[in-house]
């Protein structure tokens, strides 16, 4: 049987949601040259603030049709606080400081972040269930498409679409794209950049969790460590794609999830490779893809400016 | 020189945060039973993974050592000794396991550790504990190279007199579980997945060799990434093999998953693992078609065991906030052994303490022998139990049931 259209299902699925991470990455950069690592904690509160909505505040056994929007609500809600948060009490003091030190404040942020849930939250020290989506799997000639998998399918169109005629066509949106261009001039021009900077970290935050939810519904299961490698994950497909430009970070999260399902479906049938082509693997030749990539086009596959901001 | 500053805190604030996470002995807490019978005080380090993934485990693990504890004060079994356990978390990382055995060695009052859980980790702490000629007692490592040697499947050799284990080799489990597919299940078709872990990938390929005797087909293999919760496209390899069982060597945080993944891909097969994925944390993962699932595990089922009834008994009676688990009888036997050499080691001395303590607990170890809550607790010649017996569980209406127990005769 033919399973390369399951596997470009499963890559994409993986990628879309490595995608929604990576605009929270990029939309950051872009305007603050500033890679925050924390971003990948902002996804996993927005996951444990979904749990939230759905065991301590809705009454048990609500449905889940009736839950998910009020879930995917107290995501947001949680994720955007605690990104706005971090702006504000983390990342504005030093705006002005030498590079290195949001840098690095970033990282023992996202450190924090981990043990407060790791600490706080009730019975997170070992993985939380997340409520699913009842109903068979779906069937498209031999692909099979999970319920869970269904809202990742049409929140990630969504969500790019929405964001594409925000930063487009509304006033703050061209307002983030001066930000982004340069901040002297849109200063002068008018334009609030304060404001500008702590939308750019809401909106971020707002995708991680849309992906976040997508996550638990789709693996059933959240806990403390999950932002950590997906958020590493997100941040490569951000650079893949281009970093500062959000469609290329859709682009480079799918073209990264395909190149990790398909690396584990197919490498190991070459002759002489199958010691390389586990699952275990599937990360080396993604990134082996992404120095491909950047070798031959330094700014990534969508990126219009050449890095020289870095 | 403002910027170079600036950089230099930045640089220790961060390696703060890092230690921070690192140093991992937040549930440390010393309990002890202190205040009665006063004389010496012996302190038996556990380490366990206390926190994460693994932790449902390795609370197990703690807490049953503390009973041991606990009912050794109460009996006053080694006169003029009150015991006190010191519980250090490993987080499942070998890193970590090191820094701890190291922390036991410096303390002096350690005379033994039970622990740790993980194979990989036993492996960073034998030769800290050796040198110091500190006895470790493990209730859950199961990968024979271990007290065998890296070569044990032609030239057994042990490899540090300190290492003792209450827990059966994985040279012993893989081929018991290959045994019951094959015969038992009747199935003939397997994928082996594993996670390439020490633990894992030694019981995939013991699994592997057996059931190759035994002249099943082997319809692919794949190892997957333990970082990750997507199996989806290896899920979907194993619907396209067409094998009709998968083994898998290796832990239920990604044991659950998987199987969740594969059976949501449409493959309607069993999946199959050892005593690592043999916790009801499993089937919580793994959702309502993990039904049928199958673990190995070591020993036989302690709520059957007579011997074992007390113990049950008292862990409910003791409040403990976790369950016992799958290694707590294990740990029990495992820490009640280092009371009973330490027992041996103070009556040969006039009821007191010697003063190279450690070294003659080490040797005492290797010919302790009572009766514990998983059987008999005695070491063969390379620190293995001589307790051979293994019991295979299915999931069940949300649980695991023993299915059959036996032994494994070569």
């Amino acid at each position: 049987m033919n399973e390369l259209p399951q596997q470009l299902v499963n890559g994409l699925l993986l990628g879309s949601m490595y995608g929604l991470v990576a605009i929270g990455y990029t939309m950051v950069y872009g305007i603050v040259q500033l890679i925050n690592f924390a971003h990948g904690e902002i996804f996993m509160t927005g996951a444990f603030g979904a749990l939230t909505v759905y065991a301590y505040i809705l009454p048990d056994g609500t449905s889940m049709w009736v839950a998910l929007p009020l879930m995917l609500i107290g995501a947001i809600l949680v994720a955007v606080m605690v990104a706005v948060g971090a702006e504000r009490l983390a990342y504005r003091p030093l705006r002005n400081a030498p590079r290195l030190a949001p840098l690095i404040t970033a990282i023992g942020l996202s450190l924090a972040l981990q043990q407060a849930v790791w600490a706080w939250y009730p019975d997170a020290k070992s993985p939380r269930i997340f409520p699913q989506i009842g109903g068979g799997p779906f069937h498209l000639g031999n692909v099979t498409i999970q319920t869970g998998d269904i809202f990742l399918f049409v929140a990630a169109p969504i969500s790019m679409a929405v964001l594409a005629y925000f930063v487009m066509k509304t006033r703050t949106g061209r307002g983030m794209q001066a930000t982004a261009q340069d901040p002297d001039t849109a200063k002068l021009m008018g334009v609030n950049t304060d404001r500008i900077i702590v939308i750019a970290f809401a909106l971020g935050a707002t995708f991680a969790a849309v992906g976040s939810v997508a996550y638990g519904l789709k693996y059933g299961q959240i806990d403390f460590r999950m932002g950590f490698i997906l958020g590493l994950k997100a941040f490569t497909a951000a650079v893949l794609g281009g970093i500062g430009n959000i469609y290329g970070a859709m682009l480079g999260g799918i073209v990264l999830g395909v190149a990790e399902a398909l690396s584990t479906a197919y490498i190991s049938d070459i002759p002489g490779m199958d010691k390389f082509g586990s699952q275990s693997w599937a990360d080396v030749w993604a990134f082996v893809l992404l120095i491909l990539v950047l070798l031959f086009r330094p700014q990534g596959l969508l990126g219009e400016r050449v890095a020289d901001r870095a | 020189m403002r910027q170079r500053s600036l950089i230099a805190i930045t640089a220790a604030l961060a390696a703060g945060a890092l230690t921070l996470t690192a140093c991992g002995s937040r549930d440390s807490g010393k309990s002890s039973d202190s205040g009665k019978g006063g004389g010496t005080t012996v302190t038996i380090g556990v380490d366990a993974p206390l926190t994460g993934d693994l932790s449902a485990l390795g609370l197990g693990i703690k807490n049953s050592a503390d009973l041991a504890v606990k009912t050794a004060n109460k009996q006053n079994y080694v006169k003029g000794v009150t015991f006190q356990i010191q519980a250090l978390d490993d987080q499942a990382q070998p890193s970590s396991g090191q820094q701890n055995a190291t922390k036991f060695v410096a303390d002096s009052s350690v005379l033994g550790a039970v622990g740790p859980l993980n194979s990989s980790v036993a492996e960073s702490m034998q030769k800290v504990f050796d040198d110091a000629n500190l006895v470790e007692v493990s209730p859950a490592n199961t990968n024979p190279a271990l007290t065998q040697g890296a070569n044990w499947q032609t030239k057994k050799a042990r490899t540090y007199k300190s290492y003792f284990r209450t827990a059966t080799t994985d040279a012993v489990q893989g081929p018991f579980a290959a045994q019951y597919v094959y015969n038992d299940a009747k199935k003939k078709k397997v994928f082996v997945i594993d996670d390439k872990k020490t633990y894992g990938a030694g019981l995939a390929a013991t699994f592997t060799q057996e059931f190759k005797k035994l002249g099943g087909t082997i319809a692919g293999t794949e190892h997957i990434n333990p970082d990750t919760k997507d199996f989806s496209a290896v899920a979907t390899k194993v619907k396209n093999s067409g094998a009709d069982v998968v083994y898998y060597g290796g832990e239920y945080p990604q044991a659950g998953p998987l199987s969740k993944q594969i059976k949501a891909a449409g493959a309607k097969v069993p999946l199959v693992g050892g005593d690592g994925i043999y916790d009801p944390t499993f089937i919580k993962l793994a959702g309502s078609n993990s039904a049928g699932d199958l673990a190995t595990s070591v020993g036989a089922p302690v709520e059957q065991l007579p011997s074992a009834k007390e113990f049950v008994a008292n862990y409910k009676a003791g409040g403990y906030k976790e369950e016992y688990a799958a290694y707590g009888g294990y740990s029990y036997d495992s820490a009640w052994a280092i009371i009973e050499a330490v027992k041996k080691v103070v009556e040969d001395n006039g009821g007191k303490l010697p003063s190279d303590a450690r070294a003659k607990v080490t040797a005492a170890m290797q010919n302790v022998s009572f009766d514990g809550v998983t059987g008999k607790v005695s070491f063969d010649e390379f620190g293995d139990t001589t307790n051979k017996q293994l019991t295979v569980y299915a999931v069940k209406n949300g649980a695991w049931a023993p299915v059959k127990s036996g032994t494994y005769t070569g």
